[in-house]
Formats: C-alpha cells, structure tokens, sequence
C-alpha cells in the first residue's frame, strides 16, 4: 500500500440506483450527483420562504471558519476542565483532538454539571413517523425521493390508532415526524395530528420540514411546543454536494428555522448535525454554537441538541459515520454538556444499548424509547403480532430496540430516575 | 496588542473610573494622577455664585468626565439631569444613577432602564448604574447602554463584592463592558472583580477616605492592572482534594 | 418674581444673560434650565425672564458617591 492510499481520507459512496426509476428519471438523478451546475443555488431563499433579519448565521459561521482544532494542546484541556464556565475557546479545546486523552475527565464534569441541572433524571419520549414521502433527494437518507422504499402517510384514523397503541405502553411525550413533502403532509395536516396528540400526550414535539414563523405559531396553536431541525452539515459547501435537490437544499432557510419557531411562540427548539457526514469537531462546534448565540438572544426558550451519527438505510447498508467512533461521539457530548450545562440531550436509538445506558449516566438527558422509524407499524412492533403489508418503510435502521418498559426499568436499574412529563402549556 | 476597552466609540487604556466626591480640590488631582484614570465621574449641583472655584481645572485635559445624575429619583429627573450636564459642555457621556431609597441609595433598575432608553435615543452614551440583575442587564443592553455598571456592596460601604455571583453572571451573559460599582473597599477586591473578567472598576468612597489619598489611589491601579493581567493570563489549576475512587464513567465505550 | 437655584429673585424682563454676570455667575462651566427646558449657551442674551420662571443653573462638582 502506497502513502498517498494510506492517507486518502474515507468517504462513505452513497448514490444508489433503484431499477424501478424511469431512464429519464435516471438521468436526472445522475446529472444532480455529477454536475454541479446543475444544482441550485443553497443560498438563494425559494418562493415563500421568509428571510428574518438575523446576525446568529454569520457569527456561527465565522467561529466555525476560523475553528482551528489542531491548535489546541493537553495544556488547554487541562486548563477548560478545571475552570468554573466554559467559555468559547474552552470548548473549541474540549472538542480537539488534544482532548482525547482526558474523556474520563470529560465525562466527570460532565456528569457534574449535569447533576447540577438535571439531578439524576432521565426523560423518556418516543418518535412517532406519520408520513414517509420527500421530495428531497439527500443521498445519505432512507426516506429520499430517489430511494425504493414503500411509502405511506397514515390517514387521521390511522395516526389516532397508532397513538393509542403508544400511549397504552405508558409514553407521556411524543415527537411527531414527517418526511419533507409539502404536498403529501401539509401543515393543516401536521396541525390536525397535533391536535390529535393533544388527546393522548402531554408534551408534544415536531420534527418536520421547515416552515415559517406563521406556519410555526400555527402548530403551536393546534398544540406543539417544541420544534426540532437537524442542519445535518453545518459545513455549506458539502452540505451542497448531499442535499441534491428539493427545498431543503435551501441552507440558510433550515439554519433559520428554529429562530422563526421561537417567533412562532414554540417553548423549546432542537438543534443538531449529523455526525459523519462532514468534519465532526466543526459540525459540534456550529450546533453548540448556534444554540448559544440564539439563547443570548432568546434567554426564555428551552435548548437542546441531539447527537446522531450517520447509520445504514435501506438499499444502502454500507453508510457509517466514518472517524466518529463511540470515543468521539462520547468526546462531543461531554463537551456539549461542560460548555452548555442547561441544554437538554437526546441520545437516539442510533447507538447501542450500553452507549445509551453509559452516556444517560453522563450527560444524556432524553432517551427514546420504543422506537420505530417506520410507518404505521407501531402496533405490529408493540405486539409482537406479524407485520402488515400496509406499513412504511424506515428511515434508517435502529440500534436500540428496548420498549418503553424495558427502557423504564432498565434506567431506573441503572440509578436513574425516569420521567415521563415535567412541563406545562400556556 | 494593547488591552483596550471602548465606551461611546472612545478608547480606554486605563481601566480604573475615578469618582470625585469627598475630596477636597488639590487631593482630586493628586488622585487622578497617581490613578492614572482616564474617565472620572462628576456630579451636577446648583452652582454656587460665592466660591468660583471651577472643579474641571483641577482635572486635567484628557480625561474624560463622566456626569451621573445623582439625585434624581426618577426617570425624567435623570434625563433632566443628564441634558445639564450635556449643556455644560463635556461631552455626552453620562451615568445614569437613579435612588428613590435614601436609606440604603440602592438604584432603582426599573427607572434606570427607562432613563437609559430615553438618553440612548437622545445620543448620550449611557453608563447605567443598576442592581446587579440579569433581566434589568438584558433591558438595558436593548435599551442601548454603553456598558453596565452594577454595584458590588452598599454605596460607601467599603463591604467589597457581596454581589459576586450575581456580576459574574452578567459577565458571562451580557455582551456589554461590565464596570464594577459601588461597595469595593479594598485593593484587592478591585483585583478580584477584575480576575471574574470585570471591565473596570468604579471607586471613590475607598479612595477618598484612605489616610493617604495619593497612595491609595496608586495602590487600587496597580490591583486593577495586576487583576487584569490574571484574567487574560487565565486563572490556574486549583486542585481538588480528595480522588473520587469510583468506577470509570468511560468504560462503556466499544468501537 | 422668578424662582432662581430656588431664591425668589426680582428679575422678571430682565435679559438673562445680564442676569447671570451681575449675579457673578462664571459662564464657562454653567448649564441653564429654565421651566425643565435646557437654554443653549448661544441664547443667553436673547432670553428675557418672565413673571413666574423657575431656573436652575448648575455646574459640575465633586461626586461619584454619597
């Protein structure tokens, strides 16, 4: 083996061409994936998207810009994990590579701070996937427009059925999500689901496309409370080269939405990158980032971030997040707790069962449960009982299968109190 | 690269704010020296047609004045005040000092945030003096002050940083300069605030009644200098007694 | 009767600009207020007291604390 192989840096191959696709539909495919200028501008707002006046993108941007990692030494470290706050620069140390060796010291603070603000809780919620169609095609997801998969949206029965089956487990809190098509689920029929929700759960959580702030006050009305958005790559120029088409290719829009969810009078918004699919030190540093500056700006609003790597989906099973190994995701979420101690912490069923149970004893704060990527198959999952045809298929594969009950008994055996609901709406 | 602050656009190298009361006129100068301040605060009073003594030729030249607006207890009273002292011809720089409490002269953060809205639309570069309170920072931040300048202790108290947590939040949580105000006795209480990240420090009572004006006034500028040196320089290790001999919290980890 | 630095003063028609020298006020470091209103400097002389005024004329002094 040569040096120059040695030294090529990983990448994960993600174009996958269904046989089921028309040849023009191929084609088109294939000219999105090989020529750029094919593509559309990501910075360039689409019809209806509202601009808000903002300065949170320009100052996440250039700390991420001038981010230099490997500048940092065991000195700087050292220094961060002994001082009271954590201020920038000390977390820009926390999420080096010189870091690395000090984990364990990490995750002791981290555990501190986090006691500090959370005790010894652990809150349970669980996904609930109401709809499958896009009409993006972002290559490394299972739900994208290109990808074979059987699509549904459950009609509004389906979608009551499905939360009765979930809250007879026992879950209080639900996140709903949808795939990114306007046209199969509008917001009146995310609104209709919300108020379904209502009946059924006490807190109730969004993640769907973008919207604006008046579509944001909207589902607020119906319901909703907090709104969570993935910027997946807060790195615009690979962003560019993975969101191929479709509105979400719009980069500025999605960084904006969680402030115009604040406008729209949501309690809390969630933040997070997809670790793996660019430099993960960056993307840890833009999300811790992008909450910070908006929590100077908005002190009232809840925070919090979620730490997904990248995991196979169906047709493509080979999708791993590359460095960022259990070390590194560990490294970035005590670091997220040392430098944000208030903000809450989801770890989702992408990890495993002992880095779920090993990270809530640390700095987690939210675990899922129960979980199911997919469509409608809440009560086939749940019961044991075989599976429909009718159901969707998932969005990527889960790593954790544990049920509500298990979850439950399984943190409280790990010394951790579980919660189901600590909130109120007004 | 020189460690300045900016207040109104103006640059700062000294981070010591002389106050100007108690004193009699020669020991102010002194004072001012030995400091080495480059912002006093001054007072706006009826003028007295018998004594023509005039305060500003004690202070020299390049120093900036900094009115207050010392007995209003009001928001309009402030902003009356402050348009005399603008009138006078020094500047537009004011503190915004508001106390409807006679006993303990403690500022009234609600009419102080009014007062500074009203000065900062108005061009003044506001100073506001406030109870070291998040809310009331983040109003006045919106309300456009220059910096905050939150008390320590009880005016004249000499009692040093009873509010210590309090300002070191604001610190931490505010973009303006914090100014420590009020209730600092001490030289080394000076060099504490300055060591929390403080952007200066405001004394007048501590140095005015020292046995030695002159030398006191030297003495809190070098704690202020020696604070600020600690600060950038980045307070060290201390050490925890004690190992916690638990189980590592790590050991989970697989791939 | 105009009300001045709180004296009641026999001053009503008189130009205050004239007021103020007579009265050894030095003019370089005073601001005056005249009913809550700041009269610039450059006005003295064109302002005349009337029946029922309050002024204030102020100057800076000593101060930082109580």
């Amino acid at each position: 083996m040569n040096c120059e192989e040695n030294n090529e840096k990983k990448e994960n191959s993600f174009y996958v061409d269904s046989d089921k696709l028309s040849e023009k539909a191929l084609e088109k495919k294939h000219r999105l994936e090989n020529d750029p200028s094919s593509r559309t501008d990501p910075f360039e707002y689409m019809e209806g998207m509202e601009r808000i006046d903002s300065n949170i993108m320009n100052q996440v941007i250039s700390q991420m810009d001038s981010y230099d990692y490997s500048k940092y030494t065991a000195q700087d470290v050292l220094y961060a994990l002994q001082k009271e706050t954590c201020d920038i620069e000390d977390f820009k140390a926390l999420l080096s590579p010189a870091a690395a060796p000090f984990l364990e010291q990490m995750a002791r603070k981290a555990k501190l701070e986090t006691s500090k603000h959370f005790g010894n809780t652990v809150y349970l919620f669980t996904p609930l996937y109401i709809a499958n169609y896009c009409e993006n095609y972002c290559v490394y997801c299972g739900f994208n427009c290109y990808n074979d998969i059987k699509r549904k949206k459950l009609s509004t029965e389906e979608i009551e059925h499905e939360m009765k089956v979930i809250a007879d487990s026992g879950i209080e809190e639900i996140l709903m999500l949808t795939g990114e098509s306007k046209t199969m689920s509008d917001i009146h029929y995310i609104g209709e689901a919300c108020k379904l929700a209502k009946k059924y759960f006490r807190n109730i959580g969004l993640e769907i496309y973008p919207v604006n702030s008046e579509d944001y006050a909207y589902l607020h009305e119906c319901g909703a409370d907090y709104v969570t958005v993935f910027q997946e790559t807060y790195d615009a120029a690979k962003y560019e080269t993975l969101h191929l088409m479709g509105h979400k290719r719009v980069w500025p829009y999605r960084f904006e939405a969680q402030e115009r969810a604040i406008l729209g009078g949501m309690r809390g918004v969630g933040f997070s990158a997809l670790l793996g699919l660019a430099d993960f030190r960056k993307d840890a540093l833009a999300s811790a980032l992008h909450v910070y500056y908006l929590q100077r700006k908005y002190p009232h609003v809840e925070y919090s971030l979620s730490c997904p790597r990248l995991r196979p989906i169906i047709n493509n099973d080979k999708i791993n997040p590359l460095e960022v190994h259990e070390k590194e995701l560990c490294q970035v979420i005590c670091a997220y707790r040392i430098f944000l101690p208030y903000i809450g912490i989801t770890v989702s069923s992408r990890e495993q069962e002992h880095f779920r149970n090993g990270i809530a004893k640390i700095a987690a704060t939210k675990i899922s449960a129960g979980v199911s990527t997919g469509i409608g198959d809440h009560e086939s999952k749940y019961t044991g009982t075989e599976e429909a045809n009718s159901e969707g298929d998932e969005q990527f594969e889960i790593s954790d299968g544990r049920s509500f009950d298990q979850m439950y008994a399984d943190m409280s055996n790990e010394g951790l109190q579980p919660v189901l609901n600590d909130y109120v709406y007004v | 690269m020189a460690d300045t602050f900016t207040l109104g656009g103006k640059e700062f190298s000294s981070r010591f704010i002389l106050g100007s009361g108690k004193y009699s006129m020669e020991l102010i100068r002194a004072a001012v020296e030995q400091a080495e301040a480059q912002i006093i605060t001054l007072a706006v009073r009826r003028t007295n047609t018998k004594e023509n003594e005039n305060i500003l030729d004690y202070i020299p030249e390049n120093v900036t004045l900094l009115p207050n607006t010392s007995g209003a207890r009001n928001a309009k009273e402030a902003v009356r005040i402050a348009r005399m002292a603008r009138e006078i011809g020094c500047g537009d720089f004011v503190k915004v000092e508001i106390m409807r409490d006679s006993k303990y002269l403690l500022p009234d953060n609600q009419e102080t945030i009014l007062a500074t809205k009203m000065l900062a639309d108005e061009g003044f570069v506001v100073l506001p003096y406030m109870y070291p309170d998040l809310y009331a920072a983040r109003a006045l931040e919106e309300a456009g002050a220059a910096a905050i300048m939150p008390l320590a202790a009880p005016i004249g108290s000499n009692k040093g940083l009873a509010t210590k947590e309090f300002i070191q939040i604001l610190i931490d949580e505010t973009d303006l300069p914090v100014i420590v105000d009020a209730g600092i006795g001490r030289p080394s209480q000076a060099c504490e605030a300055m060591e929390m990240g403080a952007a200066a420090i405001m004394a007048n009572t501590a140095i005015a009644t020292a046995k030695d004006v002159p030398a006191m006034a030297e003495a809190f500028k070098n704690a202020i200098i020696a604070g600020r040196k600690g600060y950038l320089a980045g307070i060290g290790r201390v050490l925890e007694r004690g190992a916690s001999a638990s189980d590592p919290l790590t050991g989970f980890l697989r791939d | 009767m105009v009300q001045i630095n709180g004296k009641m003063e026999k001053a009503s028609g008189v130009c205050l600009l004239d007021y103020l020298t007579q009265a050894g006020y030095n003019l370089v470091g005073i601001a005056v207020e005249r009913n809550e209103e700041i009269v610039s400097k450059a006005d003295y002389d064109k302002v005349f007291l009337e029946e029922g005024d309050v002024v204030e004329v102020v100057s800076f002094v000593g101060g930082g604390s109580r």
